[in-house]
């Protein structure tokens, strides 16, 4: 889009460059050079050279202005301001691609900037205030549910949440171990000898390295086959420890991507993706879409056009990145898939990022098999191959922030432990994880039992929708269900879905996330996360959602 | 960057024209000047054209990832990936010039953070990483005093969580609740309890009845996200600020890395003892606007790391009134605020300073942790406190990228309310720092080497510069080398803290214990010995 002045630039013949000195003998040329063209005498020359120089000032011009937001807090700071003699010359002919630029962040600007305040970054401005001023109704329905939370004994009337992925259901499980184990983790064992406790405190509070310490990942990555069902192992030195998968998301596109690059996302996705990858590394996001109709599978003839969609654009997309078992519908990602995925990656050039983050909490049908993308590893591919996993979901404790990179990418892998500094995981964390990854007994029997109650779960709720007549999709893992209540929206858009999760949140009391903040072209669906539900909240929460349906049906 | 593909069509078509209607002129375009006919406007548009055509391939060389990108053709052959795959490898490498073995790229500020460290600093911990002294088990081990940590008070820490740390994690009979708190999505940005106690913490720290307000406050996984987080909220990509140097290695890392904000440095002399002078902010503040950059603020750290010195109050205020005079933004990272041990000078939180006065507060931001002051880095524990509200919404959005695990939140909320544990703490702490001071400085004393006047810190500045073969910064990095591999200890030299004076070496001695003072004076005393015979 940015091309559209040069064309200008060429046909409109202009004076004020090459004057000083063209002047003397070669005037006519000067301003008229297409007059030279056709007179043939050394015109052809000139009327070539004399844009292309021209060009290249307005180059100058653009580059100068680009990658700078100081001169949008300049305009907008009139005592500030240094008026840039660049954009006197030329200014006003382009003052359309100049302001088309930078925009936003004037925008956002202007509105507070009353005389000496100090100013804050453009970015800032963009990341503090939500655009259209109005938040997403994926944060707004979890602020309502915090503020407001529902309690069967003090708050009756609160609202529940089912808008956060958090799994309550094993917490027991965790906690007990928690009583026993804690303390020696952390300070070391009471019934050694005095060196070995001072040898303990000093691997918890002192300087370690931010990428996590060795033994927390080697017990990650036992962790993660034993999830896997020891069908592929891990090793620990391709491993990269962060604060959460959050940042390990964000360190990913950071490395894999600069700003201005994209990823190609499958929608329906995770609603936290557009700030992971966006917000401060500057990469976007082309949404996939994935329809009902296939189940929400993805299809890489979809994927193919996003691609070329974005190519078109002038964007450079850099990777696929696709969450396995998906997030929110919940299916898995089969071989063939996978495989196809790769092969769509090789052909682009480009990188797969495979999010698992619920690998260990796949509660579906014991014939559909996960697969993971470490396990198509191959030589020529494994250099464009990146594994996102978490501590949050699986052995749910989102509390404690542990995210795991895990690679085969030297580079990134390098990259990501330098930039661990930003978001490392505490000490005492990485003990008390060591310990508890490392009791077998207590990791096989949790994997085991938090399957189990997820299932069982799962049934019970979507069990209770489908009496309703709400169907859901077919899911096998994750926390949730992905339910299509398309039937109950007053009008089939998004503002219709937004009204139903408004009454849904406002009369029925119950916290969801709409489709449309993961992206989903069709409206009507809704996530309902039930993993934080215990068994006796189900019947209150279906109960208050078949009051909003009969409200639903009786209106049309 | 988008316009430079668009113009590859163009470059082209004047050449070859050109070169068929005025041969002549094109091959030597000064004769045209010369002769008169027409070559002034030659002689300055081809030398022009040239340019501009050496800026198009220097771009290409340095970003390439538009031109690649519109340049390169879908791909040819989809019946066989590998071979599709090989062809589209090799035109894109003579595109680049870069090796053909790259199967897939990075982003470019991927790569660059990937590169190894060359920085002194960290290839001097690197090695130490590898061959850490122990009295017993590794007697002739590398000596680190090239990271600034506390191990001093290590006893009373274990000590406590020895007591309390079931209680703090468990809590006492309300065992679901705490483990509700702990395990499940808590607010990013930290526990208003924790912030509560974090408050408290810093005004017991910085004295004075200073109070902070918790509310003003965001938390985060270290001082070094927090620094980061801030510059994300100051300053845009291509902004710069102000830093006294010698400055904390980490910065490079912490400010340049992802948020593409630049250092301007404004050197402090030994002869100021290292004092920030505005003088020599003006001046640098100057430079910078003519080399087009945009201050956006000025960072300083107080107790100054590495030198250890403490900003007057009246330096706090010149620097205040100038930065409202530039309309920028003011950082001070008072991490050492609690690590005092000189008696003479007393430490002024910038927080104090504003708390009177007439200032505009919203361009005050504060930096403090726990990595010093209550020798816990491995908690990993930053604070920004800042009086500008739109900075604290951004800050607090962006903790989701570096927040604090629960577990470790729950156990400093009881340790800092544990005002009896605390009190004794500082105490015993500065006392101890103010110990191995007088012991470490004592000792380099009687080598022959002094150090910068300084009052808090985990360090000392030395002047090491009589050891030095050649007064440059070759000279220091050789003395350096010899100390780490020689002599084998670590110390940060000042290059690596943007030091213009050279010879000047970053000293810590809080991680040793008191009997190996010894052994490292004896260490740097035969490495002294070295150079002084070497001469």
């Amino acid at each position: 889009m940015t091309r559209s002045p040069e064309p200008d630039e060429n046909s409109k013949p202009s004076s004020n460059i090459g004057g000083g000195g063209g002047g003397v003998t070669t005037a006519m040329r000067v301003i008229i050079p297409l007059q030279g063209v056709v007179q043939g005498r050394g015109g052809v020359f000139l009327g070539s050279v004399i844009p292309c120089a021209l060009f290249y000032f307005l180059q100058l011009y653009l580059r100068r202005n680009r990658d700078d937001p100081r001169e949008a807090d300049d305009r907008s700071n009139p005592q500030n301001s240094e008026p840039r003699d660049d954009s006197g010359s030329s200014g006003q002919q382009l003052a359309e691609i100049h302001g088309f630029h930078r925009t936003s962040s004037r925008n956002l600007l202007s509105p507070r900037s009353p005389a000496g305040r100090a100013y804050v970054s453009g970015r800032a401005s963009v990341i503090a205030k939500s655009p259209g001023g109005s938040e997403s109704p994926y944060y707004a329905g979890m602020r309502k549910a915090t503020e407001d939370p529902y309690d069967e004994t003090g708050n009756p009337n609160g609202i529940i949440q089912l808008g956060l992925a958090q799994n309550k259901l094993t917490m027991d499980l965790v906690k007990e171990w928690l009583v026993k184990h804690a303390t020696e983790a952390i300070v070391g064992g009471g019934g050694d000898d005095g060196d070995d406790e001072h040898l303990s405190i000093n691997g918890v509070s002192t300087y370690q390295p931010c990428d996590g310490l060795m033994d927390l990942k080697v017990a990650v990555s036992s962790f993660m086959s034993q999830c896997m069902e020891h069908s592929v192992s891990f090793n620990p030195s391709n491993m990269v420890l962060t604060a959460g998968e959050t940042p390990a998301i964000e360190i990913l596109a950071f490395s894999l991507a600069d700003a201005g690059n994209a990823f190609l996302v499958p929608t329906p996705y995770y609603p936290g993706f557009d700030r992971d990858v966006k917000w401060r590394t500057g990469v976007e996001i082309i949404p996939v879409p994935c329809r009902s109709a296939d189940n929400f599978a993805l299809s890489i003839t979809s994927l193919d056009r996003a691609f070329n969609q974005a190519k078109k654009r002038g964007l450079r997309v850099r990777g696929v990145l696709i969450s396995n078992p998906t997030s929110p519908v919940g299916n898995l990602l089969t071989r063939e898939t996978l495989y196809s995925i790769l092969d769509f990656a090789r052909d682009k050039n480009i990188h797969v990022v495979s999010n698992e983050l619920f690998v260990g909490s796949s509660h579906g049908r014991a014939d559909e098999e996960f697969v993971s993308i470490a396990e198509l590893v191959d030589e020529v591919d494994k250099e464009r191959l990146h594994l996102v996993y978490g501590l949050s979901k699986d052995i749910s404790l989102p509390g404690f922030r542990v995210g795991v990179i895990y690679s085969f990418n030297d580079t990134v892998l390098s990259a990501a432990r330098h930039l661990t500094r930003f978001s490392p995981v505490s000490g005492p964390t990485q003990h008390l994880l060591i310990a508890m990854l490392s009791d077998v007994q207590f990791v096989q029997e949790f994997v085991k039992v938090n399957r189990e109650r997820l299932r069982r779960t799962f049934d019970a709720f979507a069990g209770g929708l489908k009496k309703m007549g709400i169907d859901c999709a077919e899911s096998n893992g994750g926390f949730f269900c992905w339910a299509n209540m398309s039937e109950w929206i007053s009008s089939y858009s998004e503002k219709g879905e937004l009204e139903l999760w408004d009454k849904l949140l406002k009369t029925g009391k119950v916290s969801v996330t709409p489709g449309s903040c993961c992206h989903c072209i069709e409206p009507g669906w809704f996530r309902f996360c039930f993993a934080t539900l215990t068994e006796r909240e189900i019947p209150v929460v279906l109960e208050r959602i078949r009051g909003v349906a009969e409200s639903c049906k009786s209106q049309s | 960057m988008t316009e430079s593909p668009s113009s590859e069509p163009e470059p082209p078509s004047p050449k070859p024209r050109a070169a068929a209607g005025n041969g002549m002129r094109l091959v030597v375009p000064l004769q045209g000047v010369v002769q008169g006919r027409g070559g002034l406007i030659l002689g300055s548009l081809i030398p022009c054209a040239l340019f501009y055509f050496l800026q198009l391939y220097l771009k290409r060389h340095r970003s390439p990832k538009p031109p690649a990108s519109s340049s390169n053709p879908p791909s040819p052959s989809s019946s066989s990936p590998n071979l599709g795959d090989l062809a589209r490898t090799s035109s894109r490498s003579n595109l680049l010039g870069r090796g053909s073995i790259v199967p897939v790229r990075l982003s470019s500020r991927g790569m660059a953070i990937a590169k190894p460290n060359d920085s002194p600093y960290y290839v001097g911990l690197d090695k130490v990483a590898g061959d850490r002294f122990h009295r017993v088990d590794n007697p002739e081990g590398i000596i680190q005093l090239g990271l600034s940590e506390n191990t001093l008070c290590f006893d009373l820490i274990e000590r406590w969580m020895k007591e309390n740390l079931m209680d703090s994690l468990m809590g006492g009979d309300g065992a679901e609740l705490s483990i509700n708190g702990m395990a499940t999505y808590q607010p990013f940005d930290g526990l208003m309890e924790l912030k509560v106690a974090m408050a408290d913490f810093m005004s017991r720290v910085m004295g004075k009845g200073v109070s902070f307000n918790p509310s003003q406050m965001v938390l985060m996984a270290g001082a070094t996200p927090a620094i980061e987080i801030l510059t994300f909220c100051l300053a845009d990509h291509g902004n710069a600020f102000l830093i006294p140097t010698p400055y904390y290695p980490g910065f490079d890392r912490d400010i340049k890395f992802r948020t593409g904000v630049e250092l301007i440095p404004v050197h402090c002399r030994s002869t100021d003892n290292f004092m920030l002078t505005v003088t020599a902010l003006d001046q640098a503040y100057n430079q910078a606007r003519k080399r087009g950059l945009k201050v956006r603020g000025i960072l300083f750290s107080n107790p100054s790391n590495p030198v250890g010195n403490i900003l007057s109050r009246e330096t706090l205020y010149e620097l205040l009134d100038f930065a409202q005079e530039k309309n920028i933004h003011i950082i001070s990272d008072e991490i050492f605020a609690g690590s005092l041990y000189g008696t003479a000078e007393e430490f002024v939180s910038v927080a104090e300073i504003i708390e009177g006065e007439e200032f505009d507060k919203s361009r005050v931001h504060i930096i403090y942790g726990l990595s010093k002051d209550l020798s816990l880095p491995g908690f990993r524990v930053g604070v920004v406190y800042s009086y500008n509200e739109n900075v604290l919404a951004a800050a607090k959005r962006l903790t989701r990228f570096s927040s604090i695990s629960a577990p470790t939140q729950r156990l400093l909320i009881s340790m800092l309310s544990d005002a009896k544990f605390i009190e004794e703490y500082i105490e015993t702490n500065r006392k101890r720092i103010r110990r191995m001071y007088d012991l470490f400085v004592g000792g380099l004393d009687q080598l022959g080497i002094r150090c910068a006047k300084s009052s808090g810190g985990l360090y000392c500045w030395a002047d090491m510069s009589v050891l030095i073969a050649l007064y440059s910064e070759k000279g220091e990095l050789e003395l350096w080398d010899k100390l780490l591999n020689v002599g084998k200890v670590n110390v940060t030299p000042g290059s690596a803290c943007h030091c213009i004076e050279p010879g000047w070496f970053r000293c810590c001695f809080t991680a040793l214990a008191e009997e190996d003072v010894p052994l490292v004076m004896e260490r740097i005393g035969k490495v002294a010995e070295m150079c002084k015979s070497g001469h």
